[in-house]
């Protein structure tokens, strides 16, 4: 394939990994800005939708398996991740630094539940459908420019859903938090804690919303990206990393910045993945992180600290 | 009537208030007076409920306010407008003033508040860190009006701004006494004081010193240097 073309893929690859961790990286920095919580479990929340996702999909078949796991599987990691607020983060007064131990025992223990009921094996969740497009190309040839349809140069319609999805989610979002009382609510909460609570804000209430509501996404996001992954018990780990570098470079807590910095790091991942390897792709996202805290530690977006 | 009764509050272990006993009546100014570290916030955020008294009470009328969650406390018509405005930065006006509303008033009450500052209706879309100071103090009395405050309680709202500023803010202070609410006035200065307060209570370490009528200390102003160290 030319060069064009095969560029052409490798956007596409990191779009759709672009998609997914925006999602991801979107609820890990909604608690942190909301909450001042270090989630460290967060990727154990994505985990989780992938295999809810095909526990679903396993009891019912076909399309509308996969439909109602798109509804469930986030709905269940939100409604476990509420129950930790209210039994665990609760408790520690959310506090910064305890939180972060705690949710480090989240992480060992949600992982260890999984394996002991779900298993070691990674298992594949089939997508409601399985179409392919191929891909249109434009060339310049004698008679000018024309659209060619190169050989090999297509995709499943799935991972175009996929970033469609995430694109509509994301929106979505920010909608709720722009345009609705709760996420108003959620912002004032963020902006000065105890000034919501004076002015009537039931802030622990908040507080476990907006951390179901991160579990939530992260699992939304698994969901999707699962027909295209597999689940297992360990898959947790990369989206939690690539969460926080994402989240780092787009500064803690600012959601516009994450989802530049999503689409940033996901493309970039994509691309050079396809070009050059995933490891090197890894390596110069940790290094953009590095160089990030050096010289900009509020992060792209972020507000510098008081 | 806003009582305060025997008010124990402090930070940990430390105790900083030890037992604080006041009235504001209905239409009254009571000044709150005291050195750098009295205890004047401490006491303004004990009454708000956030900060857990260690013991004594706080009634509004009939309704005891001590016992109840902190978030719980505004609805029954508690205003509060802390020191250094703490608005919501990253928030318009017009959502800080959401959020004022959502603890009590409507979209009427909202027009009300907007009459009283013309300056913030012009700037309702604006975020609430790039007003300047003296608008972001009216912003911060605006958002407590709007739950319709039955109490306001105020910590220095004149601290740092022009004389204009002040006397905009003193205006709507008096007018919001004539329509019957019980103003707590913190503040530091004393010729800030006299022009609005009808009494004035000195704080020292953390136990009321004095309460005395805003005349009474107009014709003894030396009295207060006692309490202020100035
Ligand atoms: N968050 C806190 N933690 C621990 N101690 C505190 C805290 N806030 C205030 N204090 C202490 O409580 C005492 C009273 O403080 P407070 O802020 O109530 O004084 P103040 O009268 O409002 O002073 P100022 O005129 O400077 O505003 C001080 O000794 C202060 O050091
Ligand atoms: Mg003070």
């Amino acid at each position: 394939m030319e060069f064009g073309p095969h560029l052409m893929l490798a956007t596409l690859e990191g779009a759709v990994t672009a998609a997914v961790l925006a999602l991801t990286a979107a609820g890990l920095s909604l608690v942190f800005g909301v909450m001042r919580v270090v989630n460290i479990a967060h990727g154990e929340f994505f985990m989780l939708g992938a295999v809810l996702a095909w526990g679903v999909t396993q009891a019912v078949a076909g399309p509308w398996g996969y439909a109602l796991a798109l509804l469930v599987a986030p709905l269940l990691a939100g409604a476990l991740a509420v129950a930790a607020d209210v039994t665990i983060l609760k408790r520690l007064s959310y506090d910064p630094e305890r939180t972060i131990v705690a949710t480090i025992g989240l992480l060992y223990i949600l992982q260890q539940l999984t394996l002991m009921t779900y298993g070691p094996e990674a298992r594949p969740v089939v997508a409601p459908f399985d179409a392919r497009i191929a891909l249109p190309w434009v060339e310049h040839g004698a008679e000018g420019w024309r659209l060619t349809w190169p050989w090999g140069l297509g995709t499943t319609v799935w991972k175009l859903t996929v970033i469609g999805a995430a694109v509509a989610v994301l929106a979505a979002l920010w909608l709720f938090m722009a345009r609705t009382r709760a996420g108003l609510v959620m912002r004032a909460t963020q902006a000065d804690r105890e000034m919501a609570t004076a002015f009537g804000v039931p802030v622990e209430r908040v507080y476990a919303l907006t951390f179901g509501l991160g579990a939530a996404l992260a699992a939304l996001a698994a969901v999707l990206i699962v027909p295209i992954q597999q689940a297992h018990y360990l898959m947790g780990a990369d989206p939690l990393l690539l969460s926080f570098i994402v989240v780092i470079i787009g500064g803690l807590g600012s959601l516009p910045g994450t989802l530049v910095a999503a689409v940033l790091i996901g493309l970039s991942d994509g691309i050079i993945s396809v070009f050059f390897s995933p490891t090197l792709a890894k390596i110069l996202a940790t290094l953009l992180v590095a160089l990030v805290l050096v010289f900009r530690p509020q992060g792209l977006f972020g507000k510098r600290a008081a | 009537m806003l009582r305060i009764e025997g008010l124990r509050a402090g930070y940990g272990a430390a105790e900083v208030l030890h037992g604080v006993s006041l009235t504001v009546a209905p239409g009254e100014i009571l000044c709150l007076m005291g050195r750098n570290g009295a205890g004047k916030t401490t006491l303004l955020r004990a009454v708000m409920g956030l900060l857990r008294p260690m013991g004594g009470a706080v009634w509004l009328g009939e309704m005891r306010l001590d016992a109840r969650p902190a978030h719980r406390v505004a609805g029954q018509g508690l205003g509060y407008v802390p020191q250094g405005r703490r608005l919501f930065a990253g928030l318009s006006v017009a959502e800080n003033l959401q959020i004022g509303l959502m603890a009590g008033g409507g979209k009427a009450r909202r027009d009300e508040v907007l009459d009283l500052f013309p300056r913030l209706r012009d700037r309702l879309g604006q975020r609430a860190e790039t007003l300047s100071g003296g608008e972001q103090q009216m912003l911060a009395l605006a958002r407590a009006l709007c739950l319709g405050p039955g109490a306001l309680l105020l910590d220095e709202p004149t601290e740092g701004l022009q004389p204009s500023m002040i006397t905009a803010i003193r205006q709507v202070v008096a007018d919001q006494r004539a329509r019957g609410v019980a103003v707590l006035l913190v503040e530091q200065r004393i010729d800030a004081v006299l022009p609005v307060a009808d009494r004035v209570a000195f704080l020292e370490n953390g136990h009321l010193a004095e309460v005395m009528s805003a005349g009474a200390l107009r014709a003894d102003r030396g009295r207060a240097n006692r309490y202020l160290g100035v």
